[in-house]
């Protein structure tokens, strides 16, 4: 199902050398670990979103999280741009090490870590400003130097949109489809050249049609980025990621290679999730 | 019967709310038509061109002068200055109220600075008169006379934080939370958040509350009277004494204007003008936050 875009990895790539020329931005092999989640314990009062959730993110890979409402698979994605800072009352335990630094460590600034660490919600939620505007803005507040028009085309390509936006750019984002949105978004993360994208359910406000295109890009974006995907959708999670991780309650069940994941499950639990007996 | 009872009592009702409703039509109406219909003869004898630009308001001396800039000039001086303190102390604590503060701290501030539109006028203006004064303006500009706009301005703008902020913290509060989210998420400070997302989201809102402030500073009366003095001034210097249009109006009806005369004719014809600048501005607040509401979705 190929309705995307010429993949536009290259130019990409060359943005990400022009914004960061450091080391940081040297290739590395699949499989190292980019996020690291040790003892992630988190709660809202007394209650336990987050239960001693151990889990490693590699890099290049699209990890999936998945289980039924509730069971803190949106909690544990915000911990890892601590988005969960503007919930009151919630507290966190134990550690993310994310580039070899503790997320939760006093001296780390969770702007500074953001920058690193983009996140598409599960609502298309674009700025009503400019297509242009929405890609830039990110770009902007954070010093970016290099040439903006290049890297808001160079970004939108990278999201599928170009071809769709180039003619009315200046126009506001609020007139696009969902699913443009959605993809504006994703184009909005990318122009800050950040190492992991989280999602949150990308698809869940799409059509089909949409959701189609969004999870081609995710399948596009894992040559570059890291993709961490919460999704309802078993499926969606079979189709896009390499690992998957089920969580119940709060607690993480088990985390295995997709394709082993949905086809020999060992937990119990987990297998009846997966052939629909509950969730 | 039961049935029948209740149904009659519901109409009732319906008509008591009627009626009620009516009545506040019906007394603005009042207002209009006797403001209009006392004012025909003012107009009749003084023609518009003096009214609106004579340069000189003494309508009580002999022979009267009917230029009512130096009162326009008074009321567009106070509230001008009312504005220069109330916009940025009112925007930015409302700012603060909606994005900074925490729950507990708001819950606690916003109460008592609605209390500030709760103090009665008169006291803002001994406030002005016997503090900022003697104690502030006159230590800053030492020729400043004791009646003064630049003091009454001041407090008219204190008057008129509650208005702006309250009205401007709704507006923000209205912006959705997952537009702070989205910056957020892509490296925002909460300073960034808040004047890149949040104050340009809300700007009509804010906008609309400005314009409804600029309302009240314009119509506020007793303040100004005791603070700003009664000496009509064609003056934009806010270190001398100046009279506003509701001055002139509070003046004159304590003393003793017969009805009929000319002094009462002057009197509605200068209400006459002020209802219709209020009612201008309260109008265009409206449309402006209606035109200009941002859709979100």
């Amino acid at each position: 199902m190929v309705i995307m875009d010429q993949p536009q990895g290259s130019l990409a790539g060359a943005a990400k050398a022009e914004m960061r020329p450091s080391p940081v931005s040297a290739p590395e092999p699949a499989g190292e670990t980019i996020v690291r989640i040790e003892n992630l314990t988190i709660r809202y009062g007394d209650f336990s979103a987050v239960k001693n959730v151990s889990l490693d993110v590699y890099r290049n890979q699209a990890t999936a999280l998945i289980g039924p409402s509730g069971c803190g698979k949106s909690t544990l994605l915000r911990a890892i741009n601590r988005m969960n800072d503007f919930v009151p009352n919630c507290q966190v335990d134990g550690r993310i090490v994310v580039r070899g630094r503790s997320i939760y460590d006093p001296g780390c600034d969770p702007v500074d870590l953001r920058r690193h660490i983009g996140m598409v919600f599960q609502k298309p939620n674009p700025f009503p400003k400019s297509i242009y505007r929405n890609v830039s803005w990110g770009a902007k507040i954070n010093g970016y130097r290099g040439d903006m028009d290049a890297l808001v085309e160079q970004c939108l390509r990278r999201a599928g949109l170009w071809e769709e936006v180039k003619d009315k750019l200046k126009q506001v984002a609020l007139n696009l489809s969902g699913g443009q949105q959605q993809r504006l978004c994703i184009a909005r993360a990318l122009a800050l050249q950040p190492d992991v994208l989280l999602m949150d359910e990308p698809c869940s406000a799409l059509d089909p049609i949409a959701t189609a295109r969004i999870e081609d890009l995710i399948d596009q974006l894992k040559t570059d980025y890291t993709v961490v995907l919460v999704t309802h959708n078993m499926q969606q999670a079979a189709r896009v990621s390499d690992r998957t991780a089920f969580l119940y309650m709060g607690e993480l069940i088990e985390v295995e290679d997709t394709h082993v994941l949905f086809t020999h499950p060992r937990h119990p639990r987990t297998q009846a999730y997966i052939t629909g007996r509950f969730g | 019967m039961r049935r029948h009872l209740r149904n009659l009592l519901e109409r009732g009702i319906g008509v008591a709310m009627l009626i009620c409703a009516l009545l506040s039509v019906a007394t603005t109406a009042g207002i209009i038509l006797t403001l209009v219909g006392q004012s025909v003869p003012f107009f009749r004898a003084v023609p518009l061109g003096e009214f609106f630009a004579g340069r000189k308001w003494a309508p009580l001396f002999e022979p009267p002068r009917y230029g009512l800039l130096p009162l326009i000039c008074g009321t567009f001086l106070i509230t001008v200055g009312a504005l220069l303190v109330a916009v940025p102390i009112g925007v930015s604590a409302a700012l603060f109220l909606s994005e900074c503060a925490p729950r507990r701290l708001r819950d606690v501030l916003k109460p008592v600075l609605e209390i500030l539109a709760g103090v009665p006028s008169v006291v803002y203006g001994f406030f002005a008169l016997t503090f900022l004064t003697p104690n502030v303006i006159a230590k800053l500009v030492p020729s400043t006379p004791i009646f003064n706009a630049a003091s009454a301005a001041i407090v008219v703008g204190i008057m008129i934080i509650p208005t702006i902020c309250s009205l401007s913290d709704d507006a923000f509060r209205a912006v959705p939370r997952s537009l702070r989210e989205a910056g957020f998420a892509l490296s925002a400070t909460r300073f960034e958040v808040a004047g890149r997302i949040v104050l340009p989201g809300a700007a009509s809102g804010v906008v609309a509350a400005i314009l409804l402030a600029v309302g009240r500073a314009i119509g506020e009366t007793m303040a100004v009277t005791i603070a700003a003095g009664i000496k009509p001034t064609l003056t934009l210097n806010p270190f001398e004494s100046v009279q506003t249009m509701t001055a002139f109006i509070a003046e004159v009806s304590e003393g003793d204007v017969e009805a009929g005369t000319m002094a009462s004719h002057c009197l509605f014809a200068v209400g006459l003008v002020l209802f219709a600048i209020t009612l201008g501005v309260n109008l265009v607040a409206r449309w402006f936050s209606r035109r200009f509401r941002e859709v979100y979705e």
